[in-house]
């Protein structure tokens, strides 16, 4: 049984708690990095990370890039879309198929 | 372009032509591997790109339905409000094999059995729009959930259509070549062997008949004594 984590600046995130989503916010890089890696060890399946605070922990996300589990997602946080996501997906086609050649101009 | 050096044996002939067969075969099974982990990877970007987007655009909008919240009520009341979750969401992960890329499924269960019980507070302090946030953001944990499965999905199997094209690419550029060539030099170099024997068991058969029957004695006009 695994569960849901949410992580990122409290102002982001706070309202996933009411789902039921275990939130943990988070204030200075450092902190992410540890709690990351100790979630991603844990029994959390997917773990959701504000835009901006996966920005600062890139290498730590391509950790587990390749890892069946967790998945870690990145959500816009309360600051605004930086893009990151999108910029993500675009990366993967990219990956596989050595252009992107699906979203290039309509984003 | 026989870069590694073998040797011109018929046993080495018979590896070679195993190798080939085997790097043949296994480029055209990898090749079909990558053609279809491609097909279904497109399809699955496509929809991961789509989910994106809509989570994107409502996690925007249930952002600022918060915000209203928040300006209606004290920072304390907000906090009393979310501070005991009265839901909690497990997954129950299982993998799903797709071309030998193991990729997870997810499916959720929220604790109490009805997945509208949201509101972990009672109506009397809190502002109606921290419900119609909190309703907006529930709203798109499901489309969330597909997201992390799709997106997750579609990064294993970019990995595997990575590393499969290069496999493809080292066969066919590199190992297939080489066997040929390999076998080109072999067959080539044995050959020009076996000629080399024929000519020399003719010399020596002209040698041995010379031996006998002294033709270029005759030739030169000596009368031979008829036995």
């Amino acid at each position: 049984m695994y569960k849901v984590a949410v992580v990122g600046a409290y102002d982001s995130i706070y309202g996933f708690a009411a789902l039921g989503l275990d939130t943990f916010p988070v204030s200075d890089v450092q902190e992410g990095e540890h709690l990351l890696r100790r979630l991603a060890e844990g029994d959390y399946a997917v773990i959701y990370i504000t835009e901006a605070l996966a920005a600062d922990l890139g290498h730590e996300l391509n950790r587990y890039r390749e890892q069946v589990l967790p998945a870690i997602i990145q959500i816009p946080g309360v600051s605004g879309n930086t893009g990151a996501g999108v910029e993500g997906v675009k990366k993967t086609v990219e990956q596989a198929v050595g252009s992107d050649i699906l979203f290039g101009d309509n984003q | 372009m026989a870069s590694t050096q073998v040797n011109p044996t018929r046993m080495e002939l018979t590896k070679q032509k195993k190798k080939l067969a085997t790097a043949t075969k296994g480029h055209k099974l990898l090749k079909d591997k990558r053609d279809e982990l491609m097909r279904q990877f497109l399809d699955l970007v496509r929809e991961n790109m789509a989910l994106r987007l809509k989570v994107e655009a409502g996690i925007k909008a249930a952002n600022q339905n918060f915000v209203i919240a928040r300006a209606a009520m004290s920072e304390e009341t907000l906090h009393t409000a979310l501070m005991a979750p009265k839901q909690e969401v497990y997954l129950e992960s299982s993998r799903k094999n797709v071309m030998s890329v193991e990729i997870p499924a997810f499916e959720y269960k929220t604790r109490t059995a009805d997945e509208n019980d949201i509101y972990s507070y009672g109506f009397a302090f809190t502002s109606g729009d921290l419900d119609d946030a909190v309703k907006s953001l529930a709203d798109i944990l499901p489309d969330m959930l597909r997201l992390a499965e799709t997106e997750k999905a579609c990064q294993l199997m970019a990995a595997e259509i990575e590393k499969t094209r290069r496999r493809v690419n080292a066969l066919e550029h590199v190992i297939i070549p080489e066997a040929q060539a390999n076998i080109k030099y072999i067959s080539m170099k044995l050959d020009e062997n076996e000629r080399s024997t024929q000519i020399r068991l003719m010399k020596v058969k002209d040698m041995m008949l010379e031996e006998t029957h002294h033709y270029s004695e005759k030739e030169a006009g000596y009368a031979v004594p008829v036995g």
